[in-house]
């Protein structure tokens, strides 16, 4: 078995549902990125998404578009990040995840990239413009190396379409909370929770959901009808505000921390009404 | 040659659809809607009865006989997108797509723009169907294309002013797909270019393919005989495939697309000349790019050529050797619209005057009874400022 899916029976063996934060690599300079992941660890984090930048992020907003450009101004690349997890795996243990647009990958070669990262320890892909119909040259070569290519499915997703891409499903399937782009919402969308009730019903591996979520209280409500809870934009803001500053670190921590306790918390922290509804159980 | 694209929105390699998951079933149902209508009479009709009442259809083909006589060698047809309304070749395709938007029940459409001019046909589809309307344009591109940013805003369209990144075209092009993933329900996302995930790069050529099949009819009249070259602009490359798509499968017609040589080499947007493949905006093409996969900026004095990729379809034509590529660079874009204007009475847009330049270095290469048919994509009240600066003139004296 692989980090990921070991990593979520044991969660599943306490009930738990795993905290993923996201951070963009190099976002403000690979140096703070890989105390970082450390940070995060120490913190709770279950598994770690780490961005590779790129310059149309057209599936972000604008916090992490600027996250993105912070990143490039501090010279970051695809070759670098995986540097950079070659440093910091053997000092954690949690599962690691890229998230990436298709082009850095497509031009540092897919074949060479599932090599190289397999080599340095990545253990999933989050490919945000890839879906199923054209993943297949790219997956075939994550499949060879073991790493687990994990796709999206979004509100829009019909249940024909969600079957198709679940049936290809490794590692977790990454559910899109919002119709839109990442970013920090006041609200999660009232329907959530049945939705993600209903791909839990019919999908096989875990389901991990993110976009939109920000503070304690919603990673508390999603962490009650998902597998996962993925914090993006709210950390990036985080990065933003304290990045000049010495406690810049433990200012990410402190908030990671907060979330994981929600999570773990549960009903105590959530105002939602979903509280008194969502039971908490496991499948 | 097959029929292109494949069922996927593949040209050989290029094309298909990179996009987040939450587009994909929209792009589906696009597909589906559209593949429905061109096999539909009333479509074809209606679309065929706005070509003609609305846009100005069939364009002239007009011989640029003082231009030849000048230069002294093929015969030189203009084909005269500039007299569809609005001024360029755009309102072709933002009319076929208004009828698909007002077929699957959209309420609103949002545009990228570069130029304006394909800002411009989106807002002027829209007030004539009844849309509301969004463009997004780089902060950059309102500046120097002012005169559309207006026509625009009494068009009744909000402009969206683009900040990010480098505040262009692609910029615009990015903060219109972001739109789209939000208001996915209601919108219909208009793009301007053969560019684009799969059905666009399909539906847009098919919709600018009356370019070519009015020039068929019209040099068979004219000339009878098939035109030995054809010769477009390319940025995206809309107004080229639209000439090109009707001879593609006659090899006796050379194909011709100019680029946007800027100041040359580093700053340019000449996608297919200078780039690589990669992954932008949906498909995959020729882009520009650094080794790390990131894109290039761009540069071209002309907004609708400024950048940093190409459509699917003409990738795909360069590496089969049916459409040779040059580029032009600014001073001899600007040199071209001179050119024109003095000889023929007609300003090109700087877009348009790329590939006048090249016909003008063609033609002295060619027979007297050779024939050139250059598509004359726009006209270029919208640049007057911008040439003027660039002749050395301040908008004062030039009295724009």
């Amino acid at each position: 078995m692989t980090r990921i899916p070991a990593t979520f029976a044991a969660l599943r063996s306490r009930s738990e549902a795993a905290l993923i934060p996201y951070i963009t690599a190099g976002d403000p300079t690979l140096e703070v990125t890989f105390h970082l992941v450390r940070e995060l660890a120490r913190q709770g984090a279950d598994l770690i998404e780490l961005g590779v930048p790129f310059s149309d992020p057209m599936a972000d907003g604008p916090a992490n578009q600027r996250a993105a450009e912070r990143a490039l101004q501090s010279g970051t690349s695809l070759a670098r990040v995986l540097e950079l997890i070659q440093r910091v795996r053997p000092l954690v243990s949690v599962p690691l995840i890229l998230f990436s647009y298709y082009n850095p990958i497509f031009r540092y070669g897919g074949e060479r990239f599932a090599r190289d990262a397999r080599q340095v320890g990545v253990d999933g892909l989050v490919c945000v413009d890839l879906p199923p119909e054209e993943a297949d040259e790219l997956k075939r070569e994550t499949d060879r190396q073991d790493i687990d290519f994990i796709f999206l499915l979004a509100p829009t997703t019909s249940v024909s379409r969600a079957r198709m891409i679940l049936k290809r499903a490794r590692g977790f399937v990454y559910y899109v909370a919002v119709t839109g782009v990442t970013g920090v919402r006041a609200n999660l969308p009232t329907e959530l929770d049945d939705m993600v009730r209903r791909i839990r019903a019919i999908s096989p591996v875990p389901v991990g959901v993110g976009f939109g979520i920000s503070s304690p209280a919603q990673a508390a409500q999603v962490g009650r009808i998902a597998d996962a809870v993925i914090v993006g934009s709210a950390i990036s803001h985080v990065i933003e505000t304290y990045a000049q500053q010495p406690d810049l670190v433990a200012q990410v921590g402190a908030f990671v921390g907060d979330l994981k306790r929600a999570i773990r918390e549960g009903a105590t922290h959530s105002l939602s009404p979903l509280a008194e509804v969502v039971p908490k159980t496991q499948t | 040659m097959p029929k292109l694209p494949d069922a996927r929105g593949h040209f050989g390699p290029y094309g298909g659809r990179y996009v987040a998951e939450t587009l994909m079933p929209a792009l589906i149902e696009l597909e589906q809607v559209y593949r429905t209508c061109r096999r539909d009479p009333t479509f074809h009709r209606e679309l065929r009865a706005l070509q003609r009442e609305y846009v100005g259809r069939p364009t002239p083909l007009t011989f640029a006989a003082n231009l030849t006589r000048k230069l002294g060698g093929a015969k030189i047809y203009l084909k005269r997108e500039d007299l569809c309304h609005t001024g360029a070749h755009k309102i072709n395709n933002t009319i076929g797509q208004a009828l698909l938007a007002r077929r699957m029940g959209k309420s609103r459409l949002i545009a990228e723009t570069g130029a304006g001019q394909h800002g411009v046909a989106t807002a002027t589809v829209a007030a004539l169907f009844g849309f509301d309307c969004e463009v997004f344009m780089g902060s950059d591109d309102v500046v120097r294309q002012a005169p559309n940013v207006f026509r625009m805003r009494l068009l009744g369209a909000k402009l969206r002013e683009v900040t990010s990144g480098t505040r262009t075209l692609k910029d615009a092009m990015n903060e219109a797909l972001r739109d789209w993933i939000t208001h996915v329900a209601t919108t219909f996302y208009v793009i301007g270019t053969v560019a684009g995930p799969h059905p666009y790069p399909m539906l847009v050529r098919d919709f600018q393919a009356v370019i070519g099949r009015e020039v068929r009819r019209q040099i068979a009249r004219q000339e009878g005989r098939l035109p030995d070259y054809l010769v477009a602009c390319v940025g995206g490359g809309s107004n080229a495939m639209g000439l090109f798509t009707a001879f593609l499968t006659d090899p006796a017609v050379r194909m011709i697309g100019v680029e946007a040589g800027g100041l040359g080499e580093g700053h340019n947007a000449a996608s297919i000349s200078g780039g690589s493949v990669g992954v932008l905006h949906g498909s995959k093409s020729y882009i520009l790019q650094d080794e790390t996969g990131q894109i290039r900026d761009t540069y071209s004095l002309a907004p609708g050529l400024d950048y940093p990729g190409v459509g699917p379809e003409l990738s795909y034509l360069h590496d089969q050797r049916r459409v040779t590529y040059v580029t032009i660079a600014d001073e001899q874009a600007v040199a071209g619209v001179k050119l024109l204007a003095e000889t023929e009475g007609i300003i090109p847009a700087l877009e348009s005057a790329h590939a006048v330049a090249y016909a003008a270095i063609l033609a002295p290469r060619l027979q007297p009874e050779q024939v050139i048919v250059l598509n004359l994509s726009g006209r270029g009240d919208k640049d007057l400022s911008v040439v003027a600066r660039h002749m050395g003139l301040d908008e004062q004296s030039a009295g724009v």
